[in-house]
């Protein structure tokens, strides 16, 4: 299962995450992590013919009481890395470490303890949930699974979850096709809730939902905080949700980290190139706005993560690529005039007012 | 752990009648029992399941009140002036004789205990052994699968009655034999449907959600995936039980099953096979009770499919009339027809 790491895939001399996570509030630390799936070749011998490098050396920390955003196009790794970092697929190198606990790879049962403090929402609430059990038995599962309460006390447990989610708890004995998408999710939420987390790992959990929805269940998650202090890692591909409830904000490209650091900054001065890219494309709110807004078009579609771009994998899309972007990695560090928490993978970062090469002003770049 | 919350699913029905628990969302089992109330030849066909089952347990019953055993030979009253089987109706023999003078209409409600105990007691021990199997062999993957699988096709690509005539020939017929190869041969087809729906449904995301809260193996096939079985499950065995009774027949017939005198209709048939030039009775009552036994269980199989696929529904609501009686000219329900109208989403096997 161990590819060779090869110069490309090696870590590259990081200055984040810096030694100031290693407070006493770092709840998950990922250290350099790879996910590469087998590719299986035709005929009977099945033999590996390459790798799909869905996540290639990624590290991170999530602070207790804090959200982590996670955004990227589809197919960037978001997803492989946060079932890795939940332990539902093994990893392929590189380690996770949970309030000081090395939970890379564990068996199932060496497991299980962590499981009651690590979570996850999932995206699609009609298929996350099992059709053919009522909805008692499904919030009440982690209770019957770690067997924390008597199975008297589950019905009153459940019951008051239900309540704590904004469900009826009248409806205990439903099925969940008797539920909206938006009340699926809550009791998608309660089940992640019942155990009493440090850490939910929400992996696009409204963006099946309509608009209306979203708001309320993400106002249900920020209560949720506040309330029972928990860690979220936050993966959408909607940027202003992600603004609205991350403290800090991870972009990723392709596998690996593009920019990363305190929402704000990320935000407001992005430094790599993509992220600009995708920022800009995010309709603005505000019409006079969204005439004055510089809109970057990147041409072409994302490579295969099969066979990735040499150098900086942005390479080829990129408005500000030179000839040494395709052959050495970007690494990840603080650009100068950046705070210390704020680092891009990029050889020639996007300055303050700078125009990209290709952009284009306003709405011309819708009549290409 | 896992059972309680499977006889939670189990009872939906009865726990209606208990509304302490609030609101109570109907099962599926719910909806399907009450689609299938509303189909008339389904109900059709369990009223004669019904009376069939209850003569067949009241056959000793019959039997004391004729005064007539199922092996009890009757040459004076039994047998015609030529030495033949008697015709029905004369010395209170109701169905007639066979040529030993038996009288046939016990012999043919004692034939129809061992009819109803081998279908019921081979789909229940198939349908167990299939669905673990299959569940086992879906789920695990990998080498379990390859070994299980190939297990599977060897034994649906056996010649069974070869089996059955060599077990016969060196274990001697017997009950025991008859049920333990009809449950042989009427696994491996439950197997391989819910092997290929269990590939199916481990993919989905809520099995991922159990496995992300720590679920065991275990408990992820049989309280996540199994109920979501039921409804091929609940099909197949509905039909394997009147396959299981003819395989039985099939067997007595050709003197590998039960063994004379105890009476099945297998057998019986045997016997009638010199006879039925000039004792129509001696064929057409226990063939009739096959067809008739047969018959009811395919069309309440065939009810049962309609009750659980959401499609006919629409049929029923359009024209309820014309698509019954379109159902009902169908050929009786075949296992591999089974296997293409409910196993539309089947993956592809490697």
């Amino acid at each position: 299962m161990t590819s060779p790491i090869t110069p490309e895939t090696a870590p590259s001399a990081q200055s984040w995450p810096t030694d100031a996570d290693l407070a006493d509030d770092v709840l998950v630390r990922v250290d350099n992590l790879v996910k590469h799936f087998p590719i299986k070749g035709g005929g009977l011998a099945g033999r590996t013919v390459g790798h799909v490098r869905a996540v290639d050396g990624v590290s991170l920390t999530v602070r207790s009481g804090q959200t982590l955003g996670l955004v990227g196009e589809t197919g960037c790794g978001k997803s492989t890395l946060a079932r890795c970092i939940a332990g539902l697929i093994p990893v392929t190198s590189g380690t996770v470490t949970f309030e000081g606990n090395n939970i890379t790879n564990l068996s199932r049962r060496r497991m299980q303890p962590f499981r009651r403090d690590i979570q996850m929402i999932f995206q699609d609430p009609y298929g996350s949930l099992n059709p053919r059990l009522r909805v008692g038995s499904i919030i009440g599962e982690p209770f019957a699974i770690h067997g924390t309460t008597t199975s008297k006390a589950r019905k009153t447990a459940v019951q008051e979850l239900m309540e704590r989610v904004g469900l009826n708890p009248e409806h205990y004995n439903r099925f969940p096709a008797e539920f909206s998408g938006g009340q699926r999710q809550r009791i998608g939420v309660a089940r992640a809730l019942a155990l009493r987390p440090k850490l939910i790992i929400c992996d696009e959990p409204v963006s099946a939902l309509d608009v209306s929805i979203q708001a309320q269940v993400l106002n249900l998650l920020a209560d949720l905080q506040s309330d029972f202090g928990l860690a979220y890692i936050f993966i959408a591909h909607d940027l202003e949700v992600v603004r609205h409830v991350s403290n800090s904000v991870i972009v990723m490209y392709l596998g690996k980290i593009a920019e990363a650091g305190p929402k704000n900054p990320v935000y407001d001065s992005p430094r790599h190139p993509y992220t600009a890219a995708l920022l800009s494309a995010a309709p603005a709110a505000d019409p006079e706005a969204a005439a004055n807004k510089q809109r970057i078009i990147l041409t072409g579609d994302v490579p295969s993560p099969i066979n990735p771009p040499s150098g900086c994998r942005f390479h080829p899309r990129c408005p500000k690529a030179q000839d040494m972007c395709a052959t050495a990695v970007p690494p990840l560090e603080v650009k100068p005039g950046d705070p210390g928490t704020h680092v891009t993978a990029c050889h020639f970062p996007v300055q303050a007012g700078e125009v990209l090469a290709s952009a284009s002003r306003g709405m011309q770049g819708y009549a290409r | 752990m896992s059972l309680t919350e499977l006889e939670f699913q189990a009872q939906g029905i009865s726990q209606e009648a208990v509304p302490a628990g609030g609101i109570q969302g109907r099962s599926q089992l719910q909806l399907t029992w009450r689609r299938l109330r509303r189909d008339r030849m389904a109900v059709a066909s369990m009223i004669v399941i019904c009376v069939i089952a209850i003569l067949a347990l009241l056959a000793p019953v019959f039997a004391s009140l004729l005064g007539h055993g199922q092996a009890q030979v009757f040459p004076n009253t039994g047998l015609s002036s030529t030495g033949g089987p008697m015709a029905p109706g004369t010395h209170g023999f109701i169905f007639g004789t066979d040529e030993l003078g038996r009288d046939l209409l016990v012999r043919v409600l004692y034939g129809a205990r061992v009819s109803l105990f081998v279908g019921l007691t081979t789909t229940a021990i198939a349908t167990v052994a299939g669905v673990t199997v299959g569940l086992i062999t879906g789920f695990f993957g990998g080498w379990v699968d390859a070994v299980l699988a190939r297990f599977i096709d060897t034994v649906l690509a056996f010649p069974f009655l070869v089996l059955a005539l060599s077990l016969a020939v060196v274990f001697g017929p017997s009950l025991t034999i008859v049920i333990s190869v009809i449950s042989f041969f009427s696994w491996a087809a439950i197997a391989r449907i819910v092997r290929g729906q269990t590939l199916s449904i481990k993919e989905k995301e809520y099995i991922e959600a159990a496995r992300s809260l720590g679920a065991s193996p275990w408990r992820i096939m049989f309280v996540h995936i199994l109920p979501n079985l039921m409804a091929p499950v609940l099909v197949l065995a509905t039909l394997s039980i009147p396959a299981a009774i003819v395989f039985e027949s099939t067997l007595s017939y050709l003197g590998l099953g039960i063994q004379p005198p105890t009476a099945s209709w297998g057998n019986i048939l045997a016997g009638a096979q010199s006879y039925y030039q000039i004792a129509w009775w001696y064929l057409v009552f226990p063939a009739a009770a096959l067809l008739i036994t047969t018959l009811a269980f395919n069309l309440l199989g065939d009810g049962v499919r309609d009750a659980l696929d959401p499609r006919t529904e629409r049929i029923f609501a359009a024209g309820r009339k014309r698509g019954r009686r379109f159902r009902v000219g169908r050929p009786a329900a075949q296992i591999d027809g089974l296997i293409s109208s409910i196993q539309t989403d089947l993956p592809e096997e490697g």
